[in-house]
């Protein structure tokens, strides 16, 4: 992976660009280097689908939030805490025998931080931007999620101030499971609409 | 504002390439220009229509041959130039004197 040899490589143009930039504005105390480090480790270690996934189980076993949620997202999430920058403003869609959602931003790659993390890079991707709207169907079996032409497919295109949460569906077969043991079936992908929650293999 | 930015419904992009097990970030210097983002945020340097706008108004050639982070990166050089913050003398000196030193 790159990643093995990416500190011992000489720093790449756009590396050095970036260092200038950090050293510049550190120089004339507009920033500080241990702020970056703080928040590359939240992101890295903190922030990310687990948290989506929690409100997806507790929506799951919870029918008053399930409610709270689709009436108001932020603040039926607000309430488990994953609130901040980029979440300000949460729809969430629910998947249904009849409908299936899929989550995209054509423009850039708006995507909700707080409950899913950083957008991986096919969400940020020209192919998914551009095709997610024009061939949903398509882009959903490139991932594996094959739909009966009855299931209705609504496409949601993100943007700087709104994003969205899928809730997929609960699996069948999963009566007996804890919030947590839900959770851990939630996927970040499942979030995004681009596959379904499968049962746990028995 | 119309632009390649715009991509819903192009065509012809190729297929949508998946990466198992995905970083955060894939170079160390995406998490800074990450970083960077919520620092120069907080110092008032733009806010979220300038950055998009400062995206928006790269060429598209650029904009295509270029990652998410090196987009965001861009919006920093023009907006901070852009507003007196910093001079483009400033960042390509320091640019050079960076690969004098052998890097960082």
């Amino acid at each position: 992976m790159a990643h093995d040899h990416a500190h011992n490589a000489p720093p790449s143009e756009t590396a050095m660009r970036v260092k200038a930039l950090e050293t510049l504005l550190t120089e004339k105390g507009l920033l500080d280097p241990a702020a970056i480090d703080a928040l590359v480790e939240t992101y890295e270690t903190k922030i990310g689908p687990r948290n989506g996934a929690k409100v997806v189980a507790r929506a799951w076993t919870d029918p008053d939030y399930k409610q709270r949620l689709l009436e108001d997202g932020s603040a039926a999430i607000a309430e488990l805490g994953f609130s901040g920058v980029q979440g300000e403003d949460m729809v969430v869609v629910e998947n249904t025998d009849d409908v299936h959602n899929l989550v995209t931003c054509t423009l850039c790659s708006c995507y909700p931080w707080p409950t899913l993390g950083l957008p991986p890079i096919w969400f940020k991707s020209a192919p998914y931007r551009a095709r997610s709207v024009i061939d949903p169907r398509g882009v959903l079996e490139e991932f594996g999620v094959e739909l009966s032409d009855d299931i209705e497919v609504r496409v949601w295109d993100s943007s700087a101030e709104l994003r969205y949460l899928v809730l997929p569906q609960r699996p069948a077969g999963t009566e007996g499971l804890s919030e947590d043991e839900l959770a851990a079936l939630v996927t970040r992908d499942s979030m995004i609409g681009t596959a379904l929650v499968e049962a746990p293999a028995s | 504002m119309n632009g390649i930015h715009d991509m819903g419904g192009m065509q012809c992009m190729g297929p949508i390439v998946r990466e198992e097990n995905e970083p955060q970030f894939h170079e160390e210097w995406e998490g800074r220009v990450f970083g960077m983002f919520f620092t120069n945020f907080a110092e008032g340097h733009f806010n979220v229509d300038m950055f998009r706008h400062a995206i928006e108004r790269m060429g598209p050639a650029e904009y295509l041959e270029t990652s998410y982070y090196e987009h965001w990166l861009h919006v920093y050089e023009t907006v901070l130039v852009e507003r007196g913050i910093l001079t483009q003398a400033e960042i390509d000196d320091k640019i050079e004197s960076l690969r004098e030193e052998g890097g960082s």
